[in-house]
């Protein structure tokens, strides 16, 4: 808020123009929404995998998410998701976190937190389908 | 981090019941928020009664009333009286809008009056707006062009023209970016919807030569892209306009220019 600026002899023009234009951001405008129309596809992908799977033993579950079409819709259903979760939850932190060392942290923390459900999810796939 | 309850000096203490007129007719009740730089007290909402047999129908009529005939430290701002100047600009029953085109009698009664949200207030309904300007003063609101001047104008088809259509018309009130949710949390960085409107009015403009460095100036996480299409800009915005689809054009534009 601009009552509490430190510096209340900086012009409002100094402070309006600040570090300059990041010159990024559509990057991410654009990318959010492309995962966006991806996430519909794969989600209708993952119910129809999640239908066939209800219901199975184990054995046959495995067999199903082994195959290699399964598997790849699956692949691609973490990545797009995890990068989309990781955007959005981005845009969260940069709308309410202000303070510049809880905001660091938040921003690390989103990034290692999607990184880590993304591998993790990535690698359970991966092992059923090559069954090592 | 947001703030999600006001600051200590600034919570709301019942103030005045001002008393009736005499010889009242009807009589409608206004609760108006007071703040006095001067007195170290808490802001306070005050209680007028304006006679509506000796006062015009908008609730600037009713200010201006209360200002002349029960209190005259009542301070707002106020010019032309017929919603082109954006100067009576405030948050009248829970939505910003001009108090002169506001009906008194499209509000519910007690008519509840505050200055616009979250802007410094200088005085009772007067906000400070320096940040407000110093945005649109950013975007640099004049043609820019490096072809020599014409010896008599700029020429623009009658088609390019009607693309400033809903954008020419914005008085600079501050009702659309003063109700964004996100300008409350980040008006230090982002620019609002105003402004954004305003420098779509001259990205879109065909004799301007700047469109390139316009947006160039906008690419940023927090300049443009804290709109997140929240919409109460065009909601509030008292002269009918869509701010929120200007920000629109202006992220499609940016995308355009890397596809």
């Amino acid at each position: 808020m601009i009552g509490q600026h430190p510096n209340e002899m900086r012009t409002p023009m100094r402070r309006v123009r600040g570090l300059g234009p990041a010159h990024t951001g559509t990057g991410h405008f654009w990318h959010q929404r492309v995962t966006s129309a991806a996430g519909v596809l794969l989600s209708i992908a993952l119910i129809v995998i999640a239908i066939a799977l209800l219901g199975r033993s184990h054995a046959a579950a495995v067999q199903i998410l082994a195959s290699p079409l399964v598997a790849i819709l699956m692949l691609l259903f973490i990545v797009n998701s995890a990068y989309h979760m990781w955007i959005g939850m981005q845009e969260i932190i940069l709308d309410y976190v202000h303070e510049d060392k809880a905001k660091l942290f938040s921003l690390l923390a989103n990034t290692f937190f999607c990184f880590a459900v993304a591998f993790a999810s990535a690698f359970a796939i991966l092992k059923l389908s090559f069954g090592v | 981090m947001v703030e999600f309850t006001l600051p200590k000096n600034s919570k709301i203490t019942e103030g005045k019941t001002w008393p009736h007129a005499e010889k009242a007719g009807e009589e409608t009740a206004f609760r108006i928020y007071r703040w006095n730089p001067d007195d170290g007290q808490n802001p306070r909402v005050d209680t007028y009664y304006v006679d509506r047999n000796d006062c015009g129908p908008m609730v600037l009529d009713a200010l201006i009333w209360i200002k002349n005939n029960i209190d005259p430290t009542l301070t707002f701002r106020r010019s032309c009286r017929e919603g082109v100047c954006g100067s009576c600009a405030m948050n009248i029953d829970g939505t910003n809008t001009l108090a002169c085109t506001k009906a008194i009698d499209d509000s519910k009664a007690p008519v509840k009056i505050y200055p616009l949200p979250h802007q410094p207030v200088v005085k009772d309904l007067v906000p400070d707006l320096k940040n407000f300007y110093a945005q649109y003063a950013s975007i640099e609101p004049w043609l820019h062009t490096t072809t020599a001047t014409p010896e008599k104008e700029w020429k623009q088809s009658h088609e390019d023209r009607a693309k400033l259509d809903g954008m020419y018309e914005c008085i600079l009130c501050a009702c659309c970016s003063t109700s964004c949710p996100s300008y409350w949390w980040n008006s230090d960085r982002y620019l609002g919807p105003a402004a954004l409107l305003q420098a779509n009015r001259w990205v879109q403009d065909s004799r301007d030569e700047a469109t390139g460095e316009r947006l160039d100036n906008l690419e940023d996480p927090f300049r443009l892209y804290r709109c997140h299409t929240i919409l109460n800009c065009s909601k509030a915005c008292p002269k009918g306009l869509n701010p929120a689809k200007e920000i629109a054009q202006l992220k499609k534009a940016m995308v355009d220019r890397q596809l």
